[in-house]
C-alpha cells in the first residue's frame, strides 16, 4: 500500500485531518531542503509536498515564483529534488512525499526515467500543475504501475461531470484550489469552500485536500472540519522569505512555530 | 496529403493539446464550444467578413517587388502587404475574430500578451471599438523597446501592465495573463496572439489568420496565372506564417520555409529559434518544440525583433516539420538588418523587424532560383515602430 493512503487511512480511524506543508525545493540554500522536511515532520506534518522549481510558474503567486527563482539561482534541477527525497527517507520511511510542480522537466528528464529514479528514492505522488486529466494518460499509467500517486487539481469552477472524470484517474488524493486564482492569493471563500467539497464529496471516495489560500491556524481549522486535509504553502515560504537574514536553524524554527500553531488548530 | 489537422482535443502529432492548470479547463470548454459554433455560423461570418473588409481594410494587396527582384537577379518577388492593415500588422485579422467571440460570451473584460505591441495594439484597438475593457500584459525589457506601441495601447483606452518576472519579455507576459485569467475567469476573455496556447488557440488563431493565405493564393493566380514556387515568413509564435502557409499545404509544388530569428547566431546561444534549435517540451498550455536547458528550464532567448523574442513556436509548426511539409530556417539579427534597409532603399517600402527575416532569407534564396520563378513573402508588419531600434543602432536617438 501507498504510503499515501496508509496515511489517510490511519488519520481517517484517528479522526484527525492531515496537515500538508508545501516547501520549494532548493529554497533558500541547497543544505536546507532535507533537515527542514524532517522538521516538518517533528513539527506536526502528515504529508511533505515538495515543490519542484520551474523558470516559468504559470500557477503561481510572487510569493512562489520568488521562490522558485532562488532555488534555480542554486540550480536545483529535478534530479537534485529526487535525490533529496532519497536522502530524507535515509531516516524516515513513513512520511509520504509528493513532488509537485510542471510538467515540462519530466518531459525533458523523459516518463520512464523519472518515474524509476522517483519510484527507487521514495517519492509517493507527483502532482504536475499544468497537466489535466487529458494529457495524463501515459504518465499518470507509469506512476500507477510503480505505485507512486498521480495527484490532480480540482478548481472551484469543476463540474460534478469534471469531479468524477478527475477522481477516475486520480489517485492518492484530490487537491481542491480553493478559489479561482494562483497560489497564495488573499481571498478564500470558507462557505463557498464548504459548499464546493460537499459536492466534491458526492462524486468521490478519494481524500480531498484543499490548498491556495490558508494562511493562518484559523483557516486551517475552518477547513478541516469539512476537508480530509489542509495545504499550506505561501505562507510557509513567506516565513522563509522574511528570515533570509537568519541563519538556517532559526527560519526553521520561524516555520516550526506557524506549522505547530497549525497542527494545534487542525486538531482542536 | 490531407491536412486535417488538428484532431479533436487540438493535437498536431504529438504536439498541442491543453496543458493548463484545472481553473482554466472550463473557459477553455467553453471557448472550443464557441469557436466550433460560430466558425459555422453564416451571421457571425458575416460580421467578421465586414468587419476585415470595412475596418482591417482587406483584402490587403499583393506586391510585385520588381525593382528588388531585378537587383536580386533570380526569382520574381511578391509581397504580401499585411503591413497595410489597420494597426499595422497581421495581429488585427486574429483580434477582430476573438473580440466578436468576446462579446458573443458575454465576457466585459479582455486581456492580452504582447512582445513587439503589435498585438497589444490589436487587442486595445478593437476593445475600444467595441467598447471592452482591456489590460495588456507587457515584459518591462518590451516596454522599453518598444515604448510608442506602448503610449498607442494607452491612448487606445487599454491599461499596460510591466512584467518584471523572469526575462521581462513575451513569455513572461504569457505567464502573467495566463494568471490574470485563472484569478478572472468568469468575466476575461484572453485574446492569445499567437498560434500557441492551449487547444483550441493554435486552431482558432489559424483559422482567423488564414484570410492572409487565401487570398494570397487567389491573388497570385490573378497576377502570374499560377501559384507561387516559394512561400517565405517569419516565425515568432508563427500566426503570420500558419496564416500564409496554411491554405497551401495540400498544394505539394508550393515550397514552404518558416524563417526563425538566429539573433546574434546560433551558435552563441542568443537566438529565438525553437524549431531550428530547440526540442519538444510542455510550456503555456502546449506541447511544441523549446527553448530549454537540460533539465527543462526555459532559457532567455533574444532577437533584435521583440515579436519574435520567445523561447516557443506554435505546435502545427512543430508538426510541419517533423512531417517535412515545411523547412524552418534561421536569419540573424544582422541578417535581417539587412532585408530591412534593402526594402527600405528599393521598394519604399519599411518593413517590421520581424518580417526583415522573411525577407533576408529570401535575398539569399532568390539568387540561386531563375528569374521565371517566385518567391511569395508574407510583409506582416511595417517598420514604424522599430523607427527608434533601427536609429540606436546607428547612434541616433530622437
Amino acid at each position: 500500500m501507498n504510503r499515501i493512503d496508509q496515511t489517510f487511512t490511519q488519520l481517517g480511524e484517528s479522526g484527525r485531518k492531515a496537515l500538508i506543508p508545501f516547501i520549494t525545493a532548493g529554497d533558500p540554500t541547497l543544505a536546507f531542503t532535507v533537515e527542514t522536511m524532517h522538521v516538518l515532520v517533528e513539527a506536526g506534518a502528515d504529508v511533505i509536498e515538495l515543490g519542484v522549481p520551474f523558470s516559468d510558474p504559470m500557477a503561481d503567486g510572487p510569493v512562489i515564483q520568488r521562490a522558485s527563482e532562488r532555488a534555480l539561482a542554486n540550480k536545483v534541477n529535478l534530479r537534485q529534488v529526487i535525490d533529496f527525497v532519497r536522502q530524507f527517507r535515509n531516516t524516515n520511511q513513513q512520511t509520504p512525499v509528493v513532488l509537485m510542480g510542471y510538467l515540462n522537466p519530466i518531459e525533458c528528464m523523459g516518463y520512464e526515467q523519472f518515474v524509476s529514479a522517483a519510484k527507487d528514492a521514495g517519492v509517493d505522488g507527483v502532482l504536475t500543475v499544468d497537466m489535466p486529466p487529458e494529457e495524463a494518460e501515459d504518465l499518470s499509467k507509469r506512476l500507477q504501475d510503480a505505485d507512486i500517486a498521480c495527484i490532480f487539481l480540482l478548481a472551484p469552477n469543476s463540474n460534478s461531470e469534471r469531479v468524477r472524470k478527475v477522481s477516475e484517474i486520480g489517485r492518492g488524493y484530490l487537491y481542491y484550489v480553493s478559489l479561482k486564482g494562483v497560489t497564495g492569493a488573499s481571498h478564500l471563500d470558507l462557505e463557498e469552500v464548504e459548499r464546493k467539497i460537499g459536492q466534491i464529496r458526492e462524486n468521490t471516495s478519494l481524500p480531498i485536500v484543499v490548498g491556495f489560500g490558508v494562511k493562518d491556524p484559523e483557516t486551517a481549522a475552518s477547513i478541516g472540519r469539512v476537508a480530509d486535509g489542509v495545504v499550506v504553502g505561501s505562507a510557509l515560504i513567506s516565513r522563509i522569505e522574511s528570515s533570509l537574514e537568519l541563519t538556517e536553524p532559526e527560519i526553521r524554527q520561524q516555520i516550526t512555530v506557524l506549522l505547530a500553531s497549525m497542527r494545534e488548530a487542525l486538531d482542536n | 496529403m490531407k491536412f486535417d489537422f488538428p484532431d479533436q482535443r487540438g493535437h498536431f502529432g504529438p504536439y498541442g493539446g491543453i496543458f493548463v492548470a484545472e481553473t482554466l479547463i472550463p473557459p477553455i470548454q467553453e471557448l472550443t464550444e464557441a469557436y466550433h459554433r460560430y466558425m459555422t455560423d453564416p451571421g457571425f461570418m458575416a460580421e467578421l467578413d465586414a468587419d476585415l473588409q470595412h475596418y482591417v481594410g482587406r483584402p490587403s494587396p499583393v506586391y510585385h517587388a520588381e525593382r528588388w527582384s531585378r537587383e536580386l537577379g533570380g526569382a520574381q518577388i511578391f509581397l504580401k502587404r499585411e503591413d497595410l492593415n489597420h494597426t499595422g500588422a497581421h495581429k488585427i485579422n486574429n483580434t477582430i475574430g476573438q473580440a466578436l467571440l468576446a462579446k458573443r460570451l458575454g465576457k466585459p473584460r479582455v486581456i492580452a500578451e504582447t512582445g513587439a505591441g503589435q498585438h497589444g495594439v490589436a487587442t486595445a484597438t478593437v476593445a475600444a471599438r467595441m467598447g471592452l475593457e482591456c489590460v495588456v500584459y507587457m515584459g518591462a525589457k518590451d516596454i522599453q523597446r518598444q515604448a510608442l506601441n506602448v503610449y498607442r495601447m494607452k491612448l487606445l483606452g487599454a491599461t499596460v501592465v510591466a512584467v518584471e518576472a523572469g526575462s521581462m519579455t513575451l513569455k513572461d507576459a504569457l505567464n502573467e495573463a495566463l494568471r490574470d485569467w485563472v484569478t478572472n475567469v468568469d468575466n476575461t476573455f484572453y485574446i492569445i496572439g499567437t498560434v500557441a496556447g492551449p487547444h483550441p488557440y493554435p486552431v482558432m488563431v489559424r483559422d482567423f489568420q488564414a484570410v492572409i493565405g487565401r487570398e494570397a493564393r487567389q491573388q497570385m493566380l490573378d497576377m502570374t496565372g499560377q501559384l507561387p514556387d516559394v512561400l517565405v515568413a517569419c516565425i515568432g509564435g508563427g500566426s503570420n506564417a500558419i496564416g500564409l502557409f496554411h491554405p497551401f499545404l495540400e498544394d505539394s509544388s508550393v515550397k514552404i520555409l518558416g524563417v526563425e530569428a538566429a539573433g546574434e547566431g546560433i551558435e552563441t546561444g542568443r537566438h529565438s529559434a525553437a524549431l531550428c534549435a530547440g526540442k519538444p517540451g510542455v510550456l503555456h498550455g502546449n506541447r511544441t518544440y523549446l527553448l530549454s536547458d537540460d533539465d527543462g528550464e526555459i532559457i532567455e532567448t533574444h532577437s533584435i525583433s521583440a515579436g519574435l523574442d520567445y523561447p516557443g513556436v506554435g505546435p502545427e509548426h512543430a508538426w510541419l516539420k517533423d512531417i517535412g511539409r515545411a523547412e524552418y530556417v534561421t536569419v540573424t539579427d544582422e541578417e535581417a538588418l539587412g532585408g530591412f534597409h534593402a526594402l527600405t532603399r528599393l521598394e519604399g517600402i519599411i518593413p517590421a523587424l520581424e518580417s526583415s527575416h522573411a525577407l533576408a532569407y529570401a535575398m539569399k534564396l532568390a539568387p540561386k532560383m531563375s528569374r521565371d520563378q517566385t518567391i511569395l513573402i508574407n510583409l506582416s508588419g511595417r517598420g514604424d515602430k522599430d523607427m527608434h531600434t533601427v536609429a540606436n543602432l546607428e547612434g541616433i536617438s530622437f
